[in-house]
């Protein structure tokens, strides 16, 4: 018997705002432990939390871009569980009427389109940090930071419509993407503020039921959440191959083994006794509200992608890489609108450029070339003032000094010659210097005529307009 | 046992006595802190209403006023002692909520009621005593032991505001806040003899008041006269930034609606309720109040609020289920008591401060495992009351039986909701809704400590006000036989504090109530 895995994705995104989502502490990551605290993120007695409305226009700009209904009215919820990094003995969420629900993402699974419903999206606030390794005494105490606390996540929940790992690697990537590029979050797995887990169960192929699920969690990157995924998905078709049963648990990924192993089972599942937050109204979002955070969207990497197919004729693929990330696309339409051919831009970005900023290690986002300068370069060569090969000489002289291109082509004399009397000048004299192989190209030995160009060349000093030279010396010969 | 009672400030003077010596500078706010101070070292040691007096700091906060005439002169509590409630958060003043759990747990910070009490002169001596975390109806669950009733001090004074009720009965304080979730400023405040109010849901910041449930919670002031818990709501009533359920409505000059005229008000008494299970002397005292607000010019009006009896299980089922969530965070990790071996324990503010002594094994024992330091904090810091509370509503919110206790609960607290917008609204409204605070005057210290469930079943009248989260007061309506005060309580529309203290203060001035000495006093 053949088996289909079936997955669903939650995957939890701290929002890039300034403060943390109750309270006017810094979310910013890092810094001295316990040092972005106050009585609210500690959950000191008597201390009262203050929904962030920052935070909520940003998990809407989130829901809004995967798809989702944004509802007019969200309520908070207490989830209780008992852990020493979450101060208050509970951590602040959304549990009946989440911020939004309903969306869908597109995606492309093997060749074919695929679309991943987005059950919901809810906002809550993170817990502290565990610190269980590094101290003296850690064989011994854990010791808790609280920065973390009350950093603002969102948690996106997808329907169970994946059906590979490789699948929900390549939604997770997208979903990163998406993320980033919107702005809410930085998509830093590393330092934890992305983070996914999943559902995973199998189901006898062409058969509809859902099969018994295990969640796995700790995919803290894409590598990860691939072989994670593969793995279980493996050892539960072993499972029911044997005749055995799944049993509902949660499970962990050890990278180290390179496998899941099990954490706690469904009867050790915490119950979390959700009920309404009563120190929190309602969220309100009205439609003007909804309206002026759709309005200030930026355009999505999929619509960008097709205008830039159909604006600047671009292939296909090129615009496609141009959309990876929203400043490699603007980069790229500053770069147009410098002046330059569509294509032209899109060679040099996705060629010199990379390649440059990938061995500086950095982004296009702080690309020491600015589109400006590109532009200016492009420019050039097309209007023939410098050669392919001269180009990238300049480039990367741009791209160490940051000078425009004509003002390095002019300084350092590196203007192709393209006046038609001055290599008609050159060719004079070469002919009347190399009178033998004159005789033997007008002899009929063709190849004469590549070593009188270089002889054209190099009286240039390697400067003229090889095609212009080449043109004028077979006029010279021929006549 | 009391010192010099006919010469001392605190005797004649109320709030407003009180400021306005202060202010024209007749007594200095030095005297009148002496003499609040003296007067509790001589009497609390026989009531026990403070857990924490902060003499050396209330004597330097007067001073500073002394200092200043000029900051001060418009100040509406210029001077003016005032007790708090030990659950209310003071910046470096130890704040228990009478808990093992929080015996030495020093804030970093001040409630918002705190900070606009000072911001209007006033000076705080101390931290009232009170049931443990606020649970209770008789000050016996404090952790600390039980406060005794100045009327009788082999009685109660109620609860949970036991200590802030004393204090301003005891003349120790002319005004204290309290905070009430089911009844707990008005309770004691009928028991002892002096007025208070549980304000609108929303009217007062609970930023910085220890959480026992959070949508009941009400901090509210209790006094000597009507029109001293006029002039301090004034002070902590209006929408606070830090506590996103205060309310936004504009807050009236409350002394300014004590007019004494009362003719054409309309007072609801909802008789159906009011008919079994009150003490006859009770009933006697609030019908005689009723008759005499009738003789102002008042009309009374028979209500129906089908749903009030419901009140009690309705009640212990939201408050339970919200308590037990608020004080998971009384866990041993970061502040207050920890339990168990290990060593020492965080009792600071920022999550590592010095280590504390702790009950359990001596200092280098072997570390115990989380859950076992979970479970022997909370059994040990926590009493039997709150732990009983937290097993009901842990409970209540269980998967399986949320839907038929919690939401259930809820749904019936919309309904007594409609009640009372009803009587407000209806085809025949009235202006307020009259019935006793209590069906009983204090009762005794151990009396009714074995029977929590007639404990709840005293609350049937105060609880109903909270759930529906509207204000009301208690005002002094008479005593017992044995001499034991009595409470009229009044309930009133949502953010209208200015009708129901309008009606007590007119009821107030056709008696003596607030002049009567509790014998610890007279004695």
């Amino acid at each position: 018997m053949s088996f289909e895995p079936v997955i669903g994705l939650e995957v939890h995104a701290q929002l890039l705002t300034a403060s943390k989502i109750f309270c006017g502490c810094s979310a910013a990551f890092g810094g001295e432990p316990n040092t972005h605290v106050c009585p609210v993120c500690l959950g000191l007695p008597g201390a009262l939390p203050v929904l962030n409305r920052a935070a909520v226009d940003y998990a809407i700009r989130a829901a809004l871009a995967l798809g989702c209904a944004v509802h007019r009215t969200s309520i908070f919820a207490r989830k209780n569980y008992f852990y020493p990094d979450l101060p208050k003995g509970y951590q602040i969420s959304q549990y009946e009427l989440p911020i939004a629900t309903a969306g869908v993402v597109e995606l492309q699974s093997r060749g074919e389109p695929r679309r991943v419903g987005i059950r919901r999206v809810h906002l809550e606030e993170d817990a502290g940090k565990s610190l269980h390794e590094g101290f003296v005494d850690s064989d011994r105490k854990t010791y808790v930071d609280y920065n973390r606390s009350g950093v603002p996540l969102i948690e996106i929940v997808t329907e169970p419509d994946l059906r590979s790992a490789a699948d929900a690697a390549e939604f997770f990537s997208r979903l990163r993407a998406l993320l980033v590029w919107l702005g809410v979050n930085d998509g830093n797995m590393e330092e934890g503020s992305l983070r996914c887990d999943a559902n995973v169960s199998v189901r006898p192929q062409g058969t509809t039921p859902l099969g018994t699920k295990a969640e796995v969690k700790n995919l803290n990157s894409f590598r990860f959440l691939q072989k994670a995924l593969e793995h279980e998905i493996d050892r539960q078709i072993e499972v029911l191959g044997g005749g055995g049963r799944v049993v509902q648990e949660t499970r962990l990924w050890d990278s180290a083994a390179g496998r899941t192993v099990s954490m706690r089972s469904k009867e050790e599942a915490h119950d979390y006794r959700y009920f309404p937050e009563p120190d929190l109204p309602p969220a309100i979002v009205d439609p003007e509200r909804e309206q002026r955070i759709r309005a200030a969207m930026p355009e999505l990497p999929e619509a960008r992608r097709r205008r830039f197919v159909e604006r600047y004729a671009l292939p296909e693929y090129d615009a496609g890489q141009l959309t990876q990330t929203r400043g490699l696309a603007e980069y790229f339409e500053a770069v147009v609108a410098g002046g330059a051919p569509a294509k032209a831009a899109s060679n040099w970005i996705m060629g010199e450029l990379a390649r440059a900023l990938k061995e500086r290690n950095t982004d296009i986002t702080s690309s020491p070339l600015g589109p400006g300068r590109l532009a200016g370069l492009i420019a050039l060569i097309e209007k023939g003032a410098i050669s392919g090969s001269m180009a990238k000489d300049v480039f990367e002289k741009m791209f160490a000094t940051d000078r425009a291109a004509d003002a390095i082509v002019a300084a350092e004399g590196l203007a192709q010659i393209d006046d038609e009397s001055q290599i008609t000048g050159l060719i004079a004299e070469v002919i009347d210097r190399n009178t033998d192989a004159v005789a033997q190209y007008r002899g009929g030995k063709t190849s004469a005529f590549g070593f009188l160009v270089g002889q054209v060349m190099r009286a240039a000093a390697g400067k003229a307009n090889p095609r212009r030279v080449n043109d004028l010396l077979k006029r010279a010969l021929d006549t | 046992m009391t010192a010099e009672p006919d010469d001392s400030i605190a005797v004649v003077a109320t709030v407003r006595d009180v400021r306005d010596l202060v202010r024209s500078r007749a007594r200095s706010a030095v005297e009148v802190c002496r003499d609040a101070l003296s007067r509790i070292a001589a009497v609390d040691p026989h009531l026990h209403a403070f857990n924490t007096v902060v003499a050396d700091r209330a004597l330097a906060r007067a001073e500073s006023i002394d200092r200043d005439p000029d900051r001060w002169r418009d100040a509406p509590l210029a001077g003016v002692p005032v007790a708090l409630k030990d659950n209310l958060c003071t910046r470096d003043v130890r704040t228990t909520a009478s808990s093992r759990m929080l015996e030495s747990f020093v804030p970093p910070y001040d409630a918002t009621v705190v900070s606009r009490l000072e911001a209007a002169g006033a000076v705080i001596v101390g931290k009232t005593n009170c049931d443990e975390f606020a649970m209770g109806s008789s000050n016996e669950n404090s952790a600390f032991g039980p406060v005794h009733n100045p009327w009788a001090l082999d009685r109660t004074p109620g609860g949970t505001s036991g200590g802030s009720a004393t204090a301003v009965a005891a003349r120790l304080t002319p005004v204290a806040l309290g905070s009430d979730t089911g009844g707990s400023i008005r309770q004691p405040a009928a028991m002892c003899g002096v007025v208070g109010l549980k304000p609108t849901y929303g009217r007062v910041s609970r930023y910085g008041l220890i959480a026992h449930a959070s949508s009941l919670d009400q901090i509210g002031p209790l006094g000597r006269t009507v029109h001293d818990v006029a002039l301090t709501l004034g002070v902590l009533a209006g929408p606070d930034p830090a506590d996103a359920t205060s309310a936004l409505e504009p807050v009236p000059d409350y002394t300014a609606a004590l007019t004494g005229d009362v003719r054409g008000a309309r007072i609801g008494v909802p008789r159906a309720l009011v008919e079994q299970g009150v003490d006859a002397e009770v009933s006697r005292a609030v019908n005689l109040a009723l008759d005499a607000l009738k003789w102002r010019g008042a009309t009374l009006v028979d209500v129906d609020l089908p749903h009030a009896r419901y009140a009690i299980p309705v009640y212990y089922l939201v408050s339970t289920a919200e308590a037990s969530s608020n004080l998971a965070r009384y866990d041993g990790v970061r502040y207050g008591f920890r339990a168990g071996a290990g060593r020492g324990t965080a009792n600071g503010t920022h999550g590592t401060a010095e280590a504390v002594p702790y009950e359990g094994a001596p200092y280098g024992a072997a570390p115990c495992d989380l859950k076992s330091m979970y479970a022997k904090t909370r059994a040990r810091g926590f009493g039997p009351e709150v732990k009983r509370r937290i097993m009901l509503g842990t409970y209540v919110l269980s998967a399986g039986y949320y839907d038929a206790y919690y939401l259930k609960a809820q749904q019936v607290r919309t309904l007594i909701l409609r009640d009372y917008e009803h009587a407000f609204t209806g085809t025949d409204p009235v202006d307020v809704i009259a019935m006793p605070t209590s069906p009983t005057a204090a009762f005794r210290i151990g009396e009714r400590a074995a029977d929590p469930l007639q404990m709840y079943l005293a609350d049937v009248f105060t609880v109903s006000a909270s759930l529906a989260g509207l204000p009301a007061i208690s005002v002094p309506c008479g005593f017992t036989a044995d001499r034991l005060p009595v409470g009229l309580q009044l309930t009133g529309r949502r953010f209208d504090e200015a009708t129901l203290l309008r009606v007590a203060d007119a009821y107030e001035r056709d008696t003596g109530w607030s002049k009567q000495l509790p014998p610890i006093l007279s004695r």
